[in-house]
């Protein structure tokens, strides 16, 4: 199992005291598995995401991803995670305002230590970025930007992608064309997808669609597969 | 509505009280700085005044008794209704204090504390008397029927009276000695025909303590323009990074339809009104530095003048004034232009403060081009330009000029760095650098005139000590001076002194005309003294032996600059043709001077014998007594210079701590400039790097880099600071103190000193640097996320 | 010389007397001789003692002017004034005496003006007056001879000195009632009279060399303690010596609400007097020029009706600025019209 959630507890805190987010979450995702996450705002589907690609650490449960207990990593560990193994995609701001857009595909494949300029090259083309190559994040629109970062994401060959609301800032057009890319060419890789959304449009593109209400997996939700582990 | 807008703009510093905190210690810390320098600089100008004023007679001809230390009342007298215009002193003590009684009608300028001309102490000063003392010497002096007056100007251990009432305190009706007015009638018989039993003792010759006292006041008044400078940039630093803070406030308020002249009147007030408040907090922590500075500058002119000087600080309204004026004038010119830029901001411009990030690059260019043409000016304003004032505006234009060339500067200095770096962290990095310069740059430039201005200032005080120590060293030599009257005293003093001191050293002198330049001609005892002890400025082979041999002379820097002579040109003295063998530096002289062995001086003027001596000797005081009890000169006559050196040397020494504690405090300073910038700067960076954390470098990496980058950037700075420094000293020494002074000092260069400075600079910045880079390395992962999250 | 008095008056109150509050402005008058003998009428003087200092008087002076020509013809005038300055009614041995004094000296040429000052403590022997023989001196100033009838008189400054020898060709002359000197409604007062026959020779030296001079020379002798009302602001005083002999001393006492007292003495050749009061001599002003930076009457119109004067005066060299401790303008005229001949000119309160 490439991505295995026990149940992962999670809460914030505020004025009133922490606010549990999730309450105990159990959660698989095979290889090249597709996968939904809906629900509500607040619900804690970002959240959970977070945790699963290292950015945010649960406060209780185990997460193991490729073989490897995240939960008892430090900063040093889940970067080395978040470089290597998982390849994330937010709604806005994915990427470095200071690089070009080739300098921005290359950075996390450099930093994972596995950039592979042909296959770099080869994102670049089938996402549409050649001629942009050059040009700095700024001068992009919010599509194109979006399409950068698909291409950075992949071309440090992740076996896991995360995507939070890839497509939250952008219209449908725009959206559903991004959204095809991505699918095609994280199937290229073999990488499982996950995707956080609150689009139903989005979330029947993926293979299993899990709904998150008040910081549980919905077993009621629609999908496939019904239960929050696949086997 | 004004009150909800007011509350409005303040409630952004109550969220933020941090930022409050910075603008109101960034102004308040620049206006400390210029008006610490100020205070020092004003305080050591009324010490000098005070000092020159009361032991002022130093600066007059007196009129003195040969023998002993009293002048008959009839003489004083006798010498007015002949014409001569003297005033009397009459000197003793009272107790541990000096009494000085003079009278106000006679005496020259300066030197009453009451005058005629007009307030209402003269009528008591003259009958039945005042005291005028320093606070401190009046608490010192014994009950006396008189009414004392406490006067901070006058110099401790000094009591001022009326010559009547020093009188009747001190119980004798004669005087002390005579001071003599600078401007006499047409016509005055000799004093020897009116009383041949006093002599006239000329000015004391303090022409070249005068020109260091000089240079120690430029040396704190270009550090007092410079930190103006450094004080203006941090000013505009603060104030524009509170208004990048605000650009959210204030476009929330406008869309709320608050009108823009009522905005931009309220923002304007709320700045003036911080600047007053920060001005004030800086102009007490002026006075705070000033007074552990002060010590230092009182001392350096006890030195100067021998005698104790006040070292009390009384808060001058010339620094407190300016001080404020440095906040609130640089606080309106800052925020005009911001406020220009708000009232032509489309309504709904994007909250968040992109201009930090996102400078273009055509803004480089205009900062570069403006900065070249500043710097053309400068250089051609120092070679055509004459004058004081062109001296400073020529410096003014490089100060500026350099700052403002140093983004583009240090933006090409990156763009090499990154062409050459290979990994993608420090391929990032730099480039994130590069993107954060507009953001940092006027701290940067704070920073890079900081440095410069101690190098150039650190350039021109080490000059300035070896040039005077050397010359100190070559015309102080003589460890005693004689001055005869006769030409039977001299024969006896030079009888006795050929004997008994290890050296002679006759001195005639002589007027004539050098190539057009009216001149005074030395003759001199060529020997061991000359040989060891002067410098040239440029000579030829063996330049004593040619003075010896009778054939050369010794010509003074200004008479080389002035006629255009060089080594091995030709002079003609009265018709005898000598060549010039060596120029030598003189800082304490206005005349062309020449110098020359005494046999062919004897030749040219057989009747002007040598008159004054040099001794060299190890027991001065002995030797002194013993001359003066062998020939039966006056004690008046022998002059031991020892002490004078001794003031004069420590002089610099005693600068130097001041100008040492001065450039801690700039680059102090300047590294709080930093401090705020990179603090603003780091709210704004979420943004930039919230990806490359979440793209896998952790924050403990982020934070080293942050660190890095600001040590790097600071080194580069001092390192560009190393040009500008030179320049500035070259500036002071060969354009503004040739116009101040008239003479041009050699450049020393100081690579140690410079090395030390540019380690403070370092320092400063890291330390400027480590609480945002630990800030960032501690930001939870939750901030960073918020970031990709929407804009809700 | 009502206008002298005030000269040395300002001198007094602003350099040696307390001001009192409300002092008003350039008189600063009003404080009561306190200790001082004030003047009274009838006055009986007794020569040559009188001509020496009265010390129980607050200010006095010895206040000499003269008409000089080269000999190319070429007018000059010099002044030389001795003035005493008492801070107590006595006299005393030493610096302990309150009396200050202090001279004025001037030359003055079409073209340029020379003015210097001299300040001595009494009681030293640095300046003083004896009466007989007659000595008025200070530092190396001095006007001496066997009588006040013919004297010697130098002085000398920076750029300018002189050496004169005086004759008096006529009488003293007395002012007012019989030198007993009205200077106000009031009845402010002064003793004063006056030598002005003398004749003048010497030797006057400029910047440029020594010039022979001859001409004649007019001295005040005045002393007083409280001679000004307080509402009076300035004064303008004419000494006229006109070709036919007759001499004229006037003043117009300037009120500072715009009035004004005057006061003359017609002299006729052989000395006899006839005292002129308020209102039958007036000057008015017909010229400004600028002088030390203010405008002051250079050109102006005397008339005396009763002896059919009705002239134009004007000074020699309008720049004549005596800018010393109290600054104030002195200097030669030229008179034109009904009658002709010269004069000095005084005039204070143009600040």
């Amino acid at each position: 199992m490439l991505l295995s959630l026990e149940q992962v507890t999670k809460s914030f805190d505020s004025v009133d005291g922490p606010v549990p987010v999730l309450r105990g979450v159990t959660l698989d995702v095979a290889a090249g598995e597709t996968v939904a996450l809906t629900g509500e705002s607040g619900s804690g589907k970002s959240t959970l995401l977070h945790i699963a690609g290292g950015l945010e650490t649960a406060d209780g449960g185990s997460v193991r991803l490729d073989g490897q207990e995240v939960t008892t990593l430090n900063d040093t560990g889940r970067a080395a995670l978040r470089r290597g193994t998982v390849g994330v995609i937010f709604q806005q701001f994915n990427l470095v305002p200071s690089l070009t857009v080739a300098a921005n595909i290359a950075f996390q494949a450099r930093l994972a230590g596995a950039y592979d300029a042909a296959h770099a090259e080869a994102l670049t083309e089938a996402l549409g970025l050649t001629s942009q190559r050059n040009k700095y994040p700024e001068a992009l629109s919010g599509g194109q930007q979006q399409r950068v970062a698909i291409a950075r994401c992949l071309a440090a060959r992740p076996k896991l992608v995360l995507a939070d609301e890839p497509t939250g800032n952008l219209d449908e057009d725009t959206a559903g064309e991004v959204l095809a890319q991505m699918r095609a060419l994280v199937a290229d890789t073999g990488a499982a997808l996950m995707v956080v959304t609150h689009s139903q449009a989005v979330a029947a593109e993926m293979a299993r669609r899990l709904h998150l209400r008040g910081g549980l997996l919905d077993a009621s939700a629609s999908g496939q597969t019904g239960s929050a582990r696949a086997s | 509505m004004t009150r909800t807008v007011v509350s409005a703009l303040l409630s952004h510093w109550m969220r933020n009280p941090l930022q409050l905190v910075t603008f109101v210690t960034g102004l308040a810390l620049a206006t400390a700085l210029w008006s610490g320098v100020q205070a020092i600089n004003a305080e050591a100008r009324a010490s000098y005044d005070a000092a020159s004023a009361t032991l002022g007679e130093g600066q007059f001809d007196q009129v003195v008794p040969r023998e002993g230390t009293s002048i008959p009342l009839d003489r004083y007298v006798a010498l007015r209704r002949a014409g001569w215009l003297v005033s009397p002193i009459l000197e003793g003590r009272v107790g541990s204090v000096r009494l000085m009684g003079l009278d106000p009608l006679t005496a020259p300028g300066g030197l009453s504390p009451v005058t005629p001309g007009g307030e209402t102490p003269f009528l008591e000063f003259l009958t039945p008397g005042v005291i005028y003392a320093h606070p401190d010497t009046a608490r010192a002096l014994p009950e006396l029927a008189l009414r004392v007056v406490p006067d901070p100007a006058l110099a401790p251990g000094l009591a001022l009276t009326d010559i009547g009432a020093a009188g009747r305190l001190l119980g004798r009706d004669d005087l002390s000695r005579l001071i003599v007015a600078r401007s006499q009638p047409l016509s005055r018989p000799p004093l020897a025909s009116v009383a041949p039993e006093l002599r006239l003792e000329p000015a004391r010759q303090t022409a070249d303590v005068g020109e260091l006292t000089e240079s120690f006041h430029l040396n704190l008044t270009a550090f007092g323009l410079l930190s103006f400078a450094v004080g203006l940039f941090i000013v505009h630093s603060v104030i524009g990074l509170a208004f990048e803070q605000r650009r959210g406030v204030i476009r929330t308020l406008r869309t709320l339809g608050v009108p823009l002249p009522r905005l931009v009147a309220l923002i304007a007030l709320e700045m003036l009104t911080l600047a007053v408040l920060a001005g004030s907090i800086g102009i007490v922590l002026g006075y705070v530095i000033a007074a552990f500075l002060l010590p230092d500058v009182a001392a350096t002119l006890r030195g100067l003048y021998g005698a104790e000087l006040t070292g009390g600080l009384s808060i001058r309204p010339e620094w407190w004034l300016s001080g404020l004026g440095i906040a609130v004038l640089g606080t309106a010119l800052a925020s005009a232009g911001q406020l220009w830029k708000i009232a032509r901001m489309p309504l709904l411009a994007s909250a968040r403060p992109r201009a930090w990030a996102m400078a273009s690059r055509g803004g480089q260019w205009a900062l570069a081009v403006a900065g070249l043409s500043l710097l053309a000016l400068a250089a051609g304003i120092s070679l055509v330009g004459a004058g004081l004032l062109a001296g400073f505006v020529s410096l003014g234009a490089l100060l500026i000029g350099a700052a403002l060339l140093l983004p583009p500067m240090l933006a090409l200095c990156l763009a090499g760095l990154t062409a050459r770096a290979r990994g993608p962290v420090s391929q990032w990095a730099l480039a994130d650098t590069r993107q954060q310069l507009p953001g940092l740059s006027l701290a940067l430039m704070a920073l890079l005139l900081a440095i410069a201005a101690n190098i150039g200032v650190s350039t021109m005080v080490g000059s300035f000590r070896l040039a005077f120590t050397s010359f100190l060293d070559q015309r102080l030599a003589p460890e005693l001076y004689i001055a005869a009257e006769t030409v039977s005293e001299a024969e006896r003093i030079e009888a006795f002194l050929i004997v008994n001191a290890r050296e002679t050293l006759p001195l005639a002198r002589a007027q004539t005309v050098i190539a057009g330049e009216p001149s005074q001609i030395l003759g001199i005892r060529t020997g061991p003294t000359y040989r060891e002890n002067w410098t040239f400025v440029a000579s030829g082979p063996a330049p004593w032996d040619a003075v010896a041999a009778g054939s050369g002379s010794v010509i003074n820097e200004q008479l080389a600059t002035r006629t255009g002579l060089r080594v091995g040109d030709e002079i003609t003295l009265e018709g005898e043709t000598l060549t010039v063998s060596a120029i030598a530096a003189d800082y304490g002289n206005p005349l062309g001077q020449a110098v020359i062995d005494e046999r062919i001086f004897a030749a040219i003027w057989p009747d002007r014998p040598a008159l004054q001596f040099g001794a060299r000797t190890d027991d001065a005081p002995a030797l002194r007594d013993a001359l003066i009890a062998k020939t039966a000169i006056p004690a008046s006559a022998v002059t031991d210079q020892s002490d004078l050196k001794a003031f004069s040397l420590a002089v610099f020494e005693r600068t130097f701590s001041v100008t040492a504690a001065l450039n801690v405090l700039t680059l102090a300073v300047a590294g709080f400039a930093m401090l705020m910038s990179l603090l603003t700067l780091s709210d704004l960076r979420t943004p930039q790097l919230a990806p490359v954390w979440a793209l896998g470098l952790t924050r403990r990496q982020l934070g080293r880099i942050e660190l890095a980058r600001t040590v790097a950037l600071a080194a580069m700075t001092a390192v560009l600071a190393l040009p500008l420094g030179l320049a500035l000293a070259w500036l002071l020494l060969t354009v503004v103190n040739v116009e101040a002074f008239g003479w041009r000092l050699p450049i020393h260069f100081f690579p140690g000193d410079y090395l030390r400075l540019g380690l403070y600079a370092l320092a400063a910045a890291t330390l400027a640097a480590l609480w945002p880079a630990w800030r960032l390395r501690e930001t939870p992962p939750s901030r960073l996320l918020k970031v990709f999250a929407h804009e809700r | 010389m009502n206008g002298r008095i005030c000269l040395c008056l300002i001198w007094a109150l602003l350099a040696l007397a307390p001001l009192p509050a409300g002092a008003q402005g350039f008189a600063g008058l009003g404080t009561d001789a306190e200790g001082f003998a004030t003047p009274a009428p009838d006055p009986d003087f007794a020569f040559p003692q009188d001509h020496g200092p009265h010390p129980a008087y607050r200010i006095e002076w010895w206040y000499l002017t003269a008409n000089l020509t080269g000999p190319d013809g070429t007018p000059y005038g010099i002044q030389w004034t001795l003035f005493r300055s008492a801070l107590a009614p006595m006299e005393a041995e030493g610096w302990r005496s309150p009396q200050v004094w202090f001279g004025h000296a001037a030359a003055t040429t079409p073209d340029a003006h020379y003015a210097t000052e001299r300040f001595a403590r009494g009681g030293i022997g640095q300046a003083g007056v004896t009466a007989a023989p007659f000595h008025a001196w200070i530092d190396d100033w001095s006007m001496q001879g066997a009588s006040l009838n013919t004297v010697s008189l130098t002085a000398s400054g920076p750029d300018f000195a002189y050496e004169l020898s005086l004759n008096a060709q006529g009488p003293l002359v007395f002012h007012g009632e019989d030198g007993f000197s009205v200077k106000s409604a009031q009845g402010q007062a002064s003793y004063y009279y006056s030598q002005p026959f003398y004749e003048v020779s010497g030797t006057l030296t400029l910047p440029d060399g020594p010039v022979a001079v001859t001409g004649q020379a007019w001295l005040d002798r005045e002393w007083s303690s409280q001679p000004l009302a307080d509402t009076q602001a300035g004064w303008d005083w004419f000494s006229l010596s006109f070709d036919s002999g007759d001499k004229l001393m006037g003043f117009m006492l300037r009120d500072r609400d715009g009035g004004g007292y005057s006061s003359a003495t017609w002299i006729a050749a052989d000395g006899s007097t006839t005292a002129f009061p308020d209102g039958a001599f007036r000057a008015d002003a017909l010229a400004q020029s600028t002088v030390a930076g203010r405008s002051v009457p250079t050109t102006w119109r005397v008339t005396l009706p009763e002896r059919g004067l009705d002239a134009t005066v004007s000074a020699l060299n309008p720049q004549a600025w005596m800018g010393l401790t109290i600054p104030y303008w002195e200097g030669p005229v030229q008179v034109a019209g009904s009658h002709t001949g010269v004069g000095y000119l005084e005039m204070t309160g143009y600040d």
